[in-house]
């Protein structure tokens, strides 16, 4: 597959002397073998870098992952592989700070991606009206794409730290502000949602906009012909067309939810991040990985663990396709 | 894989917003809710509350950063700059080498925009415009690619990269990412729209090999496309956080990376973090006032077929 392309010199001419006529046809045999030899090869080496770099770096550890996870394997001698059978998976499937971390990945997963993708709706329907300064008011509604995981994460939670937060600050008025939203089971999973609703309803909000406008306008038309409202028209004209653009954004967010890492994290930083909080409230399954893996250096586990979110994912991925599937049929 | 006609070049990058104007007899009935209706103050209202939703911390990060950590925490936070500014971002600089982190960063983040663009536009044209067996399938397996997390892999990654001696080294951040399938299917999605079978016939008939017609046609075709590839990856490469945070290490980090261990650090002080974060998000904010517009485009013109 890695065939290099051959370049202008492949087809220089042949030494002078051999002009005449023979060589002539052989010459141009050879050329036009080297031409259709060319078109062969060369997309093949154009896809190539591609297919080699995700089998090098992508492809072959995700499966050799399986294989480590079948050892004891640590961080300080990773040389060394002790086979140890199905031992990492047991160790990690009755531990019940792996299933609170399932959980909350999940829970995070729905409380993020609900709200972030309604309200992506809204707001691309909005965008959608005619504005002054459309340019403007897309470019802001994207600029927390433009910031890191690592900072955004950060200044959220100077935003809900219990005691000098700005959040608390701002709900004493009202009579609250005694929250310590990161010690809460719910209210640290709302404040780590707050953070990824905040990073990625403007991307969603376009990629919205973008399929709102390539509706066709004929059926705008002949809904209000038939006497449809502008609610209706939403409803019966605009969700309907959207219904791949909104199944693909929930795959997307699905898969960004299973990889939430720096939100917790940082949340609170420091060993009580490593754990998702005291009492794991908000371990999410890549926090407890790196936690097996980086932190204790055991990278059996951590590699049984990488497997069972594989699991997870797939289980994932069967749901959203009957659920898909009946949508659709149901829709006819 | 449909084939538009050749004939037509649309702009697919520029914000499609003339895209589908409607025809003029159109507003004889009651308006749709396409483009052709007026935002009415209601849309400003809430544009303008989440917009300011949207840059409020970024504005707390700077409010934070130009403080001292006391008078952040106070029980009435400060809501205007202060001077303290310089102050925390020279602290912020020498406690985390973020004079290195900067510099790896740029690196990092430099190689992977090059090569991504010039892999990806190679691949992307072949899968646009060029026929061979297994095409299809091909480009299936590409976009199967994007949902494979990153997590799943890191645990021999973080192995391999040992073996081949470069744990702890930027090597080991740029190698895995020097390709995207979204790049891939994005620069496939433009060229198969803006680069015409007939320039590429014209070029063969003019005796241009492969490589030939890459290097003049496709090349300036795809330029505008490039742009936007160019930077939407340049920011998810500054940006990358996972990955880095597990292969590098505080004598050898990444900008983002030295800012998770600034925080992480022994009684972190807040304002210091904070201006830590000011300098990571700083050049994205530059790029995005700058080329805000592009960008915009290029998410809504690589999504529209997603």
């Amino acid at each position: 597959m890695a065939t290099s392309t051959p370049t202008r010199d492949a087809y220089a001419p042949p030494p002078r002397g051999s002009q005449h006529k023979p060589a002539d046809t052989r010459r141009q045999m050879w050329r036009s073998r080297l031409w259709r030899f060319d078109d062969k090869a060369s997309p093949f080496a154009y896809i190539a870098p591609f297919f080699l770099v995700f089998g090098a770096f992508g492809l072959y550890p995700l499966i050799y992952t399986g294989w480590i996870a079948l050892h004891r394997v640590e961080m300080t001698g990773m040389n060394q592989m002790e086979w140890v059978g199905w031992e990492n998976f047991d160790k990690i499937l009755h531990d019940s700070e792996f299933w609170t971390a399932v959980s909350n990945t999940f829970l995070i997963g729905v409380m993020s991606t609900v709200p972030q993708l309604l309200v992506a709706l809204g707001l691309a329907h909005l965008l959608n009206y005619k504005l002054r300064a459309s340019t403007f008011w897309r470019t802001v509604i994207l600029t927390p794409y433009a910031t890191s995981v690592a900072s955004a994460a950060l200044v959220f939670a100077l935003v809900f730290r219990a005691d000098g937060g700005l959040l608390n600050w701002a709900l004493h008025f009202v009579g609250l502000g005694d929250t310590n939203w990161a010690n809460g089971h719910w209210t640290s999973k709302i404040a780590i949602s707050v953070i990824v609703i905040w990073r990625w309803t403007g991307y969603n909000t376009l990629i919205y906009l973008a399929a709102m406008q390539a509706v066709p306008s004929d059926l705008y038309e002949a809904a209000s012909l038939d006497g449809a409202s502008r609610w209706q028209q939403f409803r019966k004209v605009t969700i309907p067309s959207l219904r791949p653009t909104i199944l693909f954004t929930i795959v997307i967010s699905t898969i960004g939810s299973m990889q939430l890492f720096g939100e917790p994290l940082l949340l609170e930083g420091g060993t009580l991040g490593a754990t998702g909080g005291n009492e794991n409230q908000y371990e999410t399954l890549s926090v407890y990985l790196y936690n097996y893996g980086w932190n204790l250096g055991h990278l059996g586990p951590a590699a049984a663990v990488a497997w069972a979110m594989l699991a997870l994912l797939l289980i994932i991925a069967a749901v959203n396709w009957l659920i898909g599937r009946f949508v659709r049929k149901s829709a006819v | 894989m449909t084939m538009t006609s050749p004939t037509k070049v649309p702009e697919p990058v520029l914000p499609a917003r003339s895209a589908h104007r409607a025809p003029k007899r159109a507003s004889r009935f009651k308006p749709g809710a396409g483009q052709q209706l007026k935002g009415g103050p209601f849309a400003y209202i809430a544009l303008a509350v989440v917009g300011i939703g949207s840059l409020l911390p970024l504005y707390w990060t700077l409010v934070a950063a130009s403080h001292t950590q006391d008078e952040v925490l106070a029980s009435t936070p400060p809501f205007l700059p202060g001077d303290r500014l310089f102050h925390n971002l020279d602290a912020a600089w020498t406690q985390a080498h973020l004079g290195k982190a900067i510099v790896n960063s740029v690196i990092v983040a430099g190689c992977i925009t090059a090569a991504t663009l010039f892999f990806c536009t190679l691949a992307g044209y072949a899968f646009a415009k060029m026929r061979f067996r297994g095409r299809n399938v091909l480009m299936t397996g590409v976009i199967l690619t994007l949902t494979i997390p990153p997590q799943l892999s890191v645990v021999p990654l973080f192995m391999m990269m040992a073996d081949l001696g470069w744990g702890g080294n930027l090597e080991s951040v740029i190698f895995p990412t020097l390709v995207s399938a979204f790049g891939v299917f994005f620069m496939r999605q433009y060229l198969s729209e803006a680069l015409p079978y007939e320039l590429i016939e014209a070029a063969k008939i003019d005796g241009a090999n492969n490589f030939r017609i890459v290097l003049s046609v496709v090349l300036p075709v795809a330029r505008p496309a490039m742009m936007v590839l160019g930077m939407l990856t340049f920011v998810q490469a500054w940006n990358d956080f996972f990955w880095p945070y597990l292969a590098l290490n505080q004598q050898n980090p990444t900008l983002q990376v030295a800012l998770g261990q600034l925080s992480a650090s022994y009684t972190p002080d807040t304002s210091i973090v904070m201006a830590g974060a000011l300098i990571s998000t700083l050049p994205l904010l530059a790029v995005f006032v700058v080329f805000g517009k592009q960008i915009v485009g290029g998410i809504m013109s690589g999504a529209v077929k997603g």
